[in-house]
């Protein structure tokens, strides 16, 4: 019988009550007192020097209560990139200056050239209007390749090229790697492109700064991630306010998928102009702001080979690819294609040698960060077609061809850094080709056949890193930030337990889901327990959610302060009942001794930690508050096994998914239906990102794809029922829940299963000379293909 | 949003002399004129609402046979109560957009836009509708004069329109993966007199009739009478979504489908 509460158990979210009945409280539910309201006025040529910004008719304008451009921001830090790589010459990457507001130049549509301050959003609008801007249009950059080339116009003109960084991983190998091509029986060579997605949350980013003259406290509300991280870079790095000084609360947001990680300039001008006018300052993006503002996922070209011996064994890989980092380095953005994309690239295979090389790239386009799998989808995708297209060149089951070649001993080294902990591949492909019932495929396809449609079966597998990461380990890499996490477990009185943790929840039921462990933990009731996250002012500092972090790292933090609040309580029980603190156990909310009928109840204990009159205070201090620092000592690694089945309308080219199966190994779980949830909306986006989303500039870099009119974003009914297990459970060996992540998997494991599954309908209908077409396989690129 | 007056006449009198004035631009169910208004890219001193005046509002049948919708007549509407009498235009109105959209959107509004990429004037050119106005009735030939342009005079108002009653009809939308609205789409009707095919979405000059389908599913109204017949890639739309030769292909292939199943 499954258990209904603790680990294991899937309780009903309990936030969603609030989401659901329009109770939550999200940053543009904050209204402040005497608050003005900000527009921008963004640049709509992709590339321009900005000869003058006439601001004084628009001053005039009714309500207007003070214009804000570049020269504002001539003594104040800019937008600071938060990861340095390193490039294969031992050199740091080329970093620009990214101002708040445009000084000199703009480089992307949607590029901030100034912001008025007025009384209305619309009055703000109005008096935009009235602003005369010079620019004089330069030639834009928009293609990486053409990008790189000498004489290309440049983005920035202090830097010596386009080229942010030409990384080589492992440069070390590659010798040997290019050495074993030479010698292989066999080379699979495919070119593709990662495209460019724009994340789309539900809730656009807002920032409200507000700022305290009696105190000198500035607070910004905001939509991120990680709120401490924004109090950090933007308190540190562009204004000039020490922490004490600065509060960052993140309330209920509304989906991130990595876009609201990042810092960005609205969040600093809305602080900045509140400390300025001495009032609050609002910003709330429209749709199409966010269009042209919020950092860009994906966006790779790329070049990937595959070698193998007479026995189709892996024997070498290379990897050439092209990162549009767009025109400014967002947040991560540099780390995202390599450690994130380098480190990934042996998948889950025994591939002894792994060259990866990655030009990094600046372009006059909307800045590319983190999205949802960062790097790991965009290595998953090249890996597991170049497979599968080896497979069909060499005539044999793409699924045997890879359990083949799986990794089955672990730990892992990979040739690629990283040390695998745990795994089983084979289990997981077992599991899947149960799910997914291959052997019933045949007579589906014959069904769909015989309606005049083309039916493919498409697998892959995929590796992630998650749970990023040790600190020491991602400061040698580049990293400007340690990546630990924090809790705080504050029991109070009458034993209700407050749980500070510095994760963010943005849709991950972390206020479910948390409270699941600790109840575990104590033998009390999770409605004892409140999760509160989300504000610098609450808790101590923490590094936010992405990665799939939150519970293999927030969650560990919590479980070893939760360990030191037990230690506690069992000397206070001890002292109650005088007996010696190791005897005592703790289980279904009590502390028992050992071995007798004594025992004392959780709020008897609570309650003498406060009042502490009958109490050991020569050993132990008053009060029951706990506080842990967690950082791991590796990666985790989640990985599975998926299949799609796609039917495909050879009239029209339209591909639809008729099955979508996702065997996955998250180890431990602790509510499987937050779980099954989290690889539904991940599954749902990579058909999004295989099917329809590609966000599209033309070559003046005009955003083609500024709207929903033309970006098209995944829909319920483009989507089937899922088969999702996750039953085949190799627990992670160096947290203490054995934890892996499981929020990226979804969107890194299921795009190429898709194209892997249209291919192989191709093929069914003799279409054979078709062996890639890029994402998204609309249904014009699907018909082109088969008639070009 | 630019500021406007909004005012909602009840009659079909009042709205014309409403929209006399200068600036005065009339609204429908606002599903295209609101958005454009919010992107400030329309700016009319003056909404003359339409969808109060109730004798342009509802679905009946004429004595004479036609189908009459009134002007300010919302999609669901159609969508309900034309189905026994002329299921194919319910089919049509019932795939637009999306019940939000269905609920505000009326065939007036669509018929004035000729959005080129719109379900409604494929069904109104495909049918031989009668447009009528406050003014005068227009055949729906005469009424599509290319992407977003049409017969009416400034501040002439669609207060009805008239379908004839095809024996057969179907309606086939290819979507464009985003908008979802049509890629293509393919009105198909089959009339005592012969056949009428009507495509949106796919002609740089709006919709249009295929007049060669149309001879060729007048001497037989089956998909394999189509065989063949090709449209000129020259002439179509390309964009992001559908280069010009796979819009010309998809006009083919739904109108096989539509012939297939028009009942």
């Amino acid at each position: 019988m499954p258990k209904d509460h603790g680990i294991g158990a899937s309780p009903k979210r309990r936030e969603d009550l609030r989401f659901l009945t329009g109770n939550g409280n999200y940053t543009d539910d904050i209204n402040l007192y005497g608050q003005a309201y900000v527009h921008f006025l963004r640049s709509d040529v992709a590339h321009g020097r900005l000869n003058k910004v006439d601001t004084s008719a628009a001053a005039d304008m009714p309500g207007v209560v003070r214009i804000f451009t570049g020269d504002d921001f001539a003594g104040v830090g800019g937008i600071p990139c938060g990861w340095q790589v390193t490039d294969k010459h031992g050199q740091p990457m080329q970093e620009p200056a990214h101002p708040v507001l445009a000084q000199g130049k703009v480089r992307h549509v949607g590029d901030p050239i100034a912001a008025i301050v007025a009384e209305t959003y619309e009055q703000a609008r109005d008096a935009a209007e009235a602003i005369v801007l010079d620019i004089e249009e330069l030639p834009a950059v928009i293609d990486m390749k053409a990008a790189v080339k000498d004489g290309a116009p440049k983005v920035h003109d202090d830097l010596t090229s386009n080229l942010c960084y030409d990384w080589g991983f492992v440069e070390e190998n590659k010798a040997a790697t290019d050495e074993a091509f030479k010698n292989a029986a066999h080379v699979t060579s495919l070119e593709l492109v990662n495209n460019r997605l724009v994340a789309n949350p539900m809730e656009p980013r807002v920032a409200v700064g507000d700022y305290n003259r009696s105190t000198d406290e500035s607070t910004l509300y905001t939509t991120s991630q990680n709120p401490h991280v924004i109090r950090l870079l933007m308190g540190a790095f562009v204004l000039g306010i020490p922490e004490h000084k600065l509060r960052v609360v993140a309330p209920d947001v509304g989906g991130g998928f990595g876009t609201k990680i990042f810092h960005y300039a609205e969040e600093a001008f809305c602080t900045f102009a509140a400390r300025q006018i001495k009032r609050p300052v609002k910003w709330t993006s429209s749709r199409s702001e966010a269009f042209m503002s919020d950092a860009h996922g994906r966006d790779h070209v790329s070049k990937i080979e595959l070698a193998l011996d007479k026995d189709n064994n892996f024997i070498a890989l290379r990897t050439e690819t092209y990162a549009n980092m767009g025109a400014y380095l967002s947040t991560f953005a540099p780390s995202v294609p390599t450690w994130l994309h380098g480190t990934l690239m042996a998948g889950n295979y025994r591939t002894p040698l792994v060259y990866v090389n990655v030009k990094a790239v600046f372009t006059n386009t909307v800045p590319v960060d983190a999205y949802r799998g960062a790097g790991r989808p965009e290595a998953t995708y090249q890996l597991e077609r170049v497979i599968d297209k080896a497979a069909r060149e060499l005539g044999v089951d793409p699924i045997k061809l890879r359990r083949q070649n799986f990794i089955t001993q672990f730990p892992y080294q990979t040739p690629v850094a990283v040390v695998y902990d745990t795994g089983n591949y084979v289990a997981t492909m077992d599991k899947l080709e149960e799910i997914a019932d291959f052997s019933g495929f045949a007579a589906r396809r014959k069904a769909s056949e015989a309606k005049g449609k083309l039916r493919g079966l498409g697998v892959n597998c995929y590796i992630e890193a998650c749970g990023i990461a040790p600190s020491n380990l991602v400061g040698q890499l580049g990293a400007r930030a340690g990546l630990y996490e924090s809790a705080t477990v504050r029991v109070n009185a009458t034993g209700s337990i407050s749980v500070m943790t510095g994760s963010h929840s943005h849709g991950q039921g972390h206020e479910t889901a948390f409270p699941q462990v600790i109840a575990e933990m104590l033998g009390i009731d999770e409605s004892m327990i409140e999760i509160v996250h989300g504000d610098t002012a609450k808790g101590p500092m923490g590094m936010g959610t992405y990665g799939s972090r939150s519970l293999a790292v927030g969650g560990s933090a919590m479980v070893r302060a939760t360990e030191k609040i037990i230690n506690k309580a069992k000397k206070i029980a001890a002292h109650l009942m005088e007996a010696s603190d190791a005897d005592i156990e703790i289980k279904d909310g009590k502390f028992h001794v050992a071995g007798t009928d004594k025992s004392v109840a959780w709020g008897d204990v609570t309650l003498a930690a406060y009042v502490p009159h009958n109490y050991p205070l020569e050993d132990i201090e008053p009060g029951l508050e706990e506080t842990a620092f967690y950082d791991p000592s590796n990666f985790t690694y989640p990985s599975g096994a998926y299949a799609c089945e796609v039917e495909l309308d050879p009239d029209t080219g339209r591909v639809t998914i008729e099955r979508f199966s996702a065997a996955d190994d998250f180890g431990n779980i602790i509510n499987p239906m937050i779980v099954s949830g989290q690889v539904h909306g991940g599954i749902g986006q990579g058909i999004g990102q295989a099917l329809l989303e590609g966000a599209v500039y033309d070559d003046n870099g005009q955003l083609l794809t500024g709207s929903y009119m033309d970006y098209a974003m995944p829909r319920a009914a483009d989507v089937p029922f899922y088969a999702v297990d996750h039953s085949c459970v190799t627990p992670c060996t160096h947290n203490p829940l054995g934890v892996k992540g499981c929020g990226e998997a979804g969107a890194i494991g299921s795009p190429p299963s898709v194209v892997n599954a249209v291919i192989d309908a191709l093929h069914s209908a003799g279409k054979t000379h078709i062996t890639h077409i890029d994402m998204p396989l609309s249904p014009n690129r699907v018909w082109a293909a088969m008639n070009a | 949003m630019y500021n406007f007056e909004l005012v909602r006449p009840t009659t079909i009198a009042d709205a014309a002399s409403a929209l006399g004035h200068e600036g005065a631009q009339a609204l429908g169910g606002g599903q295209t004129l609101l958005p454009t208004m919010k992107q400030r890219l329309a700016s009319p001193e003056t909404l003359v609402s339409l969808t109060a005046i109730t004798e342009m509002q509802g679905v009946c049948m004429s004595d004479d046979g036609h189908l009459c919708i009134g002007g300010a007549t919302p999609h669901a509407l159609v969508a309900r109560e034309a189905v026994a009498h002329y299921p194919a235009l319910a089919g049509l109105a019932s795939h637009i957009g999306d019940p939000a959209v269905r609920n505000r959107g009326t065939i007036g509004g669509s018929l004035a836009n000729n959005d080129p990429s719109a379900c409604y004037p494929s069904a109104a050119l495909g049918s031989g509708a009668v447009i009528i106005t406050n003014t005068r009735k227009i055949a729906a030939d005469d009424y599509f004069q290319g992407m977003f342009t049409t017969a009416l005079n400034e501040g002439e108002i669609i207060t009805e329109v008239r379908f004839p009653i095809p024996e057969k009809a179907n309606y086939q939308k290819f979507e464009q993966p985003a908008s979802r609205f049509a890629l293509v789409g393919v009105f198909v009707a089959k009339y005592a007199d012969g056949v009428r095919v009507a495509v949106t979405g796919a002609s740089e000059e709006g919709v249009f009739r295929w007049t060669e389908a149309e001879a060729a599913l007048s001497k037989s109204f089956t998909a394999d009478a189509l065989n063949g017949l090709t449209l000129p890639a020259d002439g179509m739309i390309g964009d992001l979504h559908g280069s010009k030769a796979y819009r010309a292909h998809l006009v083919g292939v739904m109108t096989k489908r539509a012939v297939a199943a028009a009942a």
